[in-house]
């Protein structure tokens, strides 16, 4: 009896090591719910960013204590084998530019690392690791030298099998061997010379390796699906009208203003498999702060998108703000849950956007159910029209000035929202900030990208870890930050029945998912990630950067 | 839509036109003469290139630059505008066209000028090859001058806008209703308006409470960290058993709270929850619960109210 259960496990193991020892990731494996490893971006494709680890959990969670830190080194030049707790020396170079071009402020994590089968992938802008899970053991380092762009952030890598990719700054999509990693093609994403500048992180679905475009220029967002073996382009979506008859064409000022009308999907979406619908969000349209694209919506900026995998068509679209006039993307990574609404179970997606506002939404025909305004201090909307939000033109930047809330960095800006279902609470940093938005140039053909306007920080009104009810919309709870900072990276949730997030004072934090009361802590910097966390050896993990430094927590 | 029945008379048109009457394009003027020397760029150089390929090249000849953009003023300025960014009759931006930005030297460009768009309203335009070019190299010396991403590059004559919009009584009867508590027209206020001459600069000032300074942001900026230096001294008690811990706020979250006491020395205290007692005094409190209050108007009364205290 023992002896046949012995040989059964070990019958269900050995695949399981097989993998691990040279097949990376299964891409089926991506439409499990989210356990030991942390496969992409947002752990699964639901986009929750909930763990079903309980080692951790509101009884054990002081106990967590630091496994191994490790800092990275960006750049080539730690060749010498004395990288910052790395060790390897072994930097393999690719790239089609110089390499030379000053990072712009943009080195550290600000993605979020995969971990799969023991091995950490880690990615700052130019710049791939894989690391071991276990000790911090740097096991190889790949650096892009550049040809420029802007290098604000890369917000991480997707794996298919056993090859990884990264978008760059200058607009390429990188595939590498996840084992070794070596360089296997590199395909372009975006026109740089129209100021593209690349920083979502991809996302694998089936074969398809799908990435967003970045720009604030005066052009089309598009998303790309690109074949997982050979890099060849599948389809290409734009989130603007690009030719005489595509539908939104009517809410632009001409073909030639939507043509440039931006909408860009700066952020990885979420994946349904039972419609097959890859959803994600858009951003703000161009110009950014001025007049110059009508007096219409802009479609399809500022709004959430469902498409068909497969083909790269649109099901459905829901615009949270038309029209908007303060740079505030609805590009957030949305989550999908599966709930109650009106007595019903329903396929749901939410949404936390950088203006202020909360949205529940049908996932299967985008069907509106919930719009409530989770910024507290919000206040730039006149009405709200079949559930999007319709703004106040009286807070338009305007010569003499507006007082509006929040300021162009939004409520929320990229930092990832969690969900967990043993709570039914969706989880978002708020700040509360007020600037004061002045028109300087109203020239009557608007301007271009973020120009013509100035804006002055006066003031905040406070800052939280919120929870919403994603039925209804209203707040949980709110958990102040005392410091007057404001969240920091982005949040995980867990069946521990905890919240890990940065205060953005210099603690990372658990928090007890049902009441925001902060039950662990740890003074380790500004964190500038959404942590992440991961089983190995039968132990739970915790990982969370600070710029180029990793530190990662363990129970024993 | 310009259909020219024929290049030579869309090019007299356009050019005699322009001679005649260079439309003003308010509030940029036409553009002034040609300049040897441009405005600065971004320093740039070996080690140190631009972020984008605008901004990347190296800097054009500067007689070719004024030649081109004597040639642009004549056959361009027209339908794209003096400053490029689309003129009248609809010429598209060329700051932001795809065609422009992909251009290295003109060989994107001269197809265009010779009639390849002509069926959608670019008349061709006979002008010499070296002209193009020379056209070419003016226009993108004026994108490299972008001063960074997502941002057009600066008008040659800065625009002055009178911020100064608002209503004076009204907004000394504000004043007296809701600041006087604190604030004086003859005392802290006396002569605000001669210390900060610049509107835009001392409305920035009241509203912050002295948070935002009077320099103010740089245009298009996010604003400032939101654990900037605080100008004002906020300080805190903290209630122990016994004793109470006086000082200036350090720093405080949800574990911590950090004074200076009075002789210099920093004293930290461990928090847990609502123990033990920590009050807070912020001196731009009240300013920030204005906040949620002002209307734009109320901003802008009280603006020009302390306008007048010179």
């Amino acid at each position: 009896m023992t002896r046949n259960r012995l040989l059964l496990l070990t019958l269900l193991l050995c695949p399981l090591t097989l993998w691990g020892q040279g097949r990376g990731l299964d891409p089926a494996k991506l439409l499990n719910p989210l356990s030991d490893d942390w496969p992409t971006y947002s752990g699964d494709y639901t986009g929750r960013r909930y763990s079903a680890l309980t080692q951790a959990n509101r009884l054990t969670v002081k106990n967590l204590t630091l496994a191994w830190t490790m800092g990275l080194t960006p750049g080539a030049g730690n060749t010498d084998g004395r990288g910052r707790g790395g060790n390897a020396g072994n930097v393999i170079v690719g790239g089609e530019g110089t390499g030379d071009f000053g990072a712009g402020g943009g080195s550290g994590v600000k993605g979020t690392p995969l971990m799969v089968d023991g091995t950490l992938y880690v990615s700052t802008p130019d710049n791939a690791w894989a690391i071991d899970a276990r000790d911090g053991r740097e096991l190889w380092h790949y650096f892009w030298k550049t040809r420029g762009g802007t290098h604000i952030a890369n917000r991480g890598m997707a794996i298919w099998n056993n090859y990884l990719y990264m978008a760059t700054p200058d607009n390429y999509l990188v595939s590498l061997d996840a084992r070794t990693g070596k360089e296997r093609w590199h395909k372009v994403v975006a026109d740089f010379n129209q100021q593209y500048f690349t920083t979502s992180a991809p996302i694998v679905v089936g074969n398809h390796v799908i990435v967003g475009t970045g720009n604030d220029l005066d052009s089309p967002g598009f998303l790309l699906s690109f074949d997982a073996e050979t890099g060849e382009e599948q389809w290409k979506f734009y989130t603007v009208p690009m030719n005489p008859g595509d539908p939104g064409l009517d809410t632009w000022a001409s073909l030639e203003a939507a043509r440039h009308g931006g909408g860009m999907p700066w952020l990885p979406g979420v994946y349904d498999p039972e419609t097959k619908l890859y959803i994600f969000g858009t951003g703000n349209p161009i110009p950014a702060y001025t007049v110059g694209r009508g007096e219409g919506d802009n479609l399809f900026t500022c709004a959430l998108i469902a498409l068909n995998v497969e083909t790269g068509k649109m099901a459905w679209y829901f615009q949270t703000s038309p029209h908007d006039m303060h740079d505030w993307d609805s590009a957030q990574t949305p989550i999908l849950i599966d709930g109650m609404i009106k007595g019903r179970k329903r396929k749901l997606v939410s949404t936390a956007a950088r203006n202020g506002y909360f949205f529940t939404l049908d996932r299967v025909t985008g069907e509106h159910f919930v719009t409530s305004k989770y910024g507290s201090a919000t206040n730039w909307a006149k009405s709200v029209d079949k559930g999007s939000v319709r703004r106040d033109p009286g807070k338009d930047p305007t010569v003499p000035g507006s007082i509006v809330s929040p300021p162009a960095g939004g409520t929320v800006n990229w930092e990832p929202p969690a969900y967990s279902p043993d709570t039914g609470l969706f989880y978002v940093s708020e700040r509360n900030g007020y600037s004061i938005f002045y028109l300087t140039d109203p020239d009557p053909r608007g301007s271009m990208g973020l120009g013509g306007k100035e804006e002055i920080n006066v003031g905040n009104g406070g800052n939280f870890l919120t929870a919403i009810d994603y039925k209804t919309g209203k707040i949980a709870w709110r958990h102040r930050y005392p410091s007057g900072a404001g969240g920091g990276g982005g949040l995980l949730a867990t069946a521990g029945k905890l919240v890990f997030a940065g205060d953005g004072g210099g603690n990372f934090v658990a928090h007890d998912a049902a009441t925001g009361k902060p039950l662990w802590h740890s003074r380790i910097g500004q964190v500038t990630n959404a942590p992440i966390t991961y089983r190995l050896d039968g132990r739970q993990y915790v990982l969370v950067a600070v710029g180029d430094q990793l530190f990662t927590f363990v129970m024993y | 839509m310009l259909k020219a029945s024929t290049a030579l008379a869309a090019a007299l048109f356009v050019s005699t036109f322009v001679m005649q009457a260079i439309p003003p394009a308010p509030p940029r003027p036409p553009s002034a003469p040609p300049s040897q020397t441009p405005p600065a760029a971004p320093a740039q150089g070996p080690g140190n290139p631009g972020v984008f390929p605008a901004q990347q090249r190296p800097p054009g000849d500067p007689a070719v630059i004024a030649r081109g953009r004597t040639l642009y003023g004549l056959s361009c300025s027209f339908c794209h505008g003096p400053d490029l960014r689309g003129g009248q009759l609809n010429g598209p931006n060329l700051l932001r066209s795809q065609l422009v930005l992909g251009d290295q030297a003109g060989e994107l460009i001269l197809p265009i000028v010779r009639g390849a768009r002509a069926e959608k309203g670019m008349p061709p335009i006979p002008m010499p090859d070296e002209d193009v070019k020379a056209v070419a190299e003016y226009i993108h010396s004026v994108a490299a001058l972008s001063p960074r991403q997502g941002m057009p590059p600066p008008g040659e004559t800065p625009v002055v806008l009178d911020v100064l919009v608002g209503d004076a009584a009204a907004g000394r009867t504000y004043f007296e209703a809701r600041c006087a508590t604190c604030h004086s027209a003859t005392g802290d206020m006396q002569g605000i308006a001669a210390r900060i001459p610049d509107p835009k600069a001392l409305q920035n000032l009241w509203v912050s409470g002295g948070a935002a300074g009077g320099r103010g942001r740089s245009a298009g900026g996010r604003g400032a960290a939101p654990n900037a230096p605080n100008p004002r001294v906020v300080t805190a008690t903290v209630t122990l058993p016994g004793e109470k811990v006086e000082g200036r706020l350090l720093r405080i979250d949800d574990f911590l709270v950090t004074l200076v006491q009075a002789d210099g020395t920093i004293r930290s205290i461990r928090r847990n929850g609502a123990l033990p007692k920590v009050e807070v005094r912020d001196p731009l409190e009240p300013h920030r619960m204005l906040l949620s209050v002002y209307t734009d108007k109320d901003m802008h009364d009280v603006t020009a109210y302390l306008a007048t205290l010179k």
